[in-house]
């Protein structure tokens, strides 16, 4: 489930509702394509030292401390977690480049159609759509021989997540 | 009994939640003088020359962990698809799902396309992930095959960068195996001379490379055939232990000839024994 999808999709997606001019620059830089990807990692988004039952996670994450939570534990880490994203947006903008801003919108509008196909919260959905989109349900990488979500050991509580996701809890 | 309660959606692929562990292990170990157990590295020459039909690759076949020699015979020269073949040197785990991923991504992309996939598809493919993982991955390769092109070698780096040559080496027996070739290495030559020549640069880094030794595999791949002599050549032969000496079998006998120790007398008694009595206890069988 996407809960951290960065939301300037739905930006777009009113912006091509309400069919305002195009020339709207708030969201492209117009400094270039490095500038893009160095804006594009987050360094609030790294995982807070609660582990999957909510108490912190000693034995893999060490012990609390402000440096602990502010650097990655791996050098790697920020840039695999935002990988997906980032090549999104560099190709989303090297097609805007070329063929203009309805490209990247069209294809951003799909995305937000097939990523909204999923299974109950507590269940791993297939994306099948959004792979066939993105080109990936072809190929094979680590995502789908490590750490497989289907394999995964823990699992929600139905009623609490379902209750998350609809807003009720 | 705890739950987890409010599960965030991993999306698979490597896990680093292990790493802050990990570091705080490594400086507390090495505070009490042990060591962290290192990875299997294969600590290689391997290489491959272009020759008039096609490409010739060639790998020693000692792996190596740490300072002991882990596989005596492993095998080194990775299929990627019917008509490119790879060696692998460096981490011998990295090499070998390195190559086996890209293998499978090339096969699906060869069923897409419909054609017999290209060797600079496989080396795009392979230097894109090697360096999106910035070097982590510790697999040097030697990408070689014949396409609708002709023959193609590529060197590639674990950090992602790739050299398009006549002729690589790669692995820690690579300086030696280079100084062959670069005493003996001519365009065009012909298919007995290009195995002969990568024969003799492998075992240039098998006799003077500690990282190398045991076989030399050979894979010659044409356009429509590839030959995958594994192994080539037995360069160091493990030796036989001498079995018979004097006809009597000797390894792990302990018997003496007849007649080692001399004999000075011999007494016979024969001791004469009667059945007294006889009896048959049963066992309990069930």
């Amino acid at each position: 489930m996407d809960y951290a999808a960065v939301d300037y999709f739905f930006i777009y997606f009113s912006v091509f509702i309400t069919s305002q001019a195009f020339c709207l620059n708030i969201l492209w830089n117009t400094r270039g394509l490095r500038s893009q990807l160095k804006d594009s990692v987050p360094v609030t988004g790294l995982c807070p030292q609660a582990g999957p039952y909510g108490v912190q996670d000693s034995l893999r994450r060490g012990f609390s401390s402000v440096k602990n939570e502010l650097l990655p534990s791996h050098p790697l880490e920020l840039s695999e977690k935002n990988f997906q994203l980032n090549q999104d947006k560099m190709n989303f903008n090297t097609l805007r480049n070329i063929q203009g801003l309805h490209a990247p919108l069209k294809l951003q509008m799909e995305y937000r159609a097939a990523r909204q196909i999923q299974r109950l919260p507590f269940l791993p959905s297939s994306n099948l759509a959004l792979d066939t989109l993105r080109g990936t349900d072809d190929t094979i990488g680590f995502e789908d021989i490590l750490n497989d979500p289907v394999l995964s050991e823990v699992m929600g509580d139905p009623h609490i997540m379902t209750e998350y996701k609809l807003g009720v809890l | 009994m705890a739950t987890v309660s409010v599960c965030k959606y991993y999306p698979g692929g490597f896990s680093f939640d292990n790493c802050k562990r990990n570091a705080l292990l490594e400086a507390d170990i090495s505070k009490l003088g042990f060591s962290s157990p290192a990875a299997r590295k294969t600590g290689t020459t391997i290489c491959g020359v272009v020759y008039k039909d096609g490409v010739v690759l060639g790998a020693d076949t000692r792996a190596t962990e740490g300072m002991i020699v882990a596989d005596k015979n492993c095998s080194k020269i990775h299929y990627i698809s019917p008509n490119i073949y790879c060696c692998g040197a460096g981490t011998a785990a990295d090499t070998e799902m390195t190559t086996q991923i890209i293998s499978s991504n090339l096969e699906l992309h060869s069923l897409s396309t419909g054609r017999l996939p290209r060797v600079a598809t496989a080396n795009r493919m392979l230097k894109q992930m090697l360096f999106r993982y910035q070097g982590y991955i510790g697999a040097a390769l030697v990408l070689g095959g014949v396409d609708c092109n002709g023959p193609h070698l590529y060197s590639i780096y674990p950090h992602g960068s790739t050299d398009k040559l006549p002729y690589v080496t790669m692995g820690s027996g690579s300086l030696a195996a280079m100084a062959v070739f670069e005493d003996r290495y001519r365009p065009n030559m012909e298919e007995e001379e290009a195995k002969r020549l990568v024969r003799d640069a492998i075992a240039a880094g098998i006799f003077n490379d500690l990282g190398s030794g045991s076989n030399i595999d050979l894979c010659v791949i044409t356009k429509g055939k590839v030959d995958y002599l594994r192994p080539h050549d037995v360069a160091n032969k493990k030796g036989v232990r001498e079995d018979k000496v004097y006809g009597h079998p000797v390894t792990g006998s302990y018997r003496y000839k007849h007649g080692t120790t001399g004999v000075l007398t011999k007494t016979v008694t024969p001791l004469n024994l009667e059945v007294v009595e006889e009896s048959v206890q049963t066992m309990d069988t069930s």
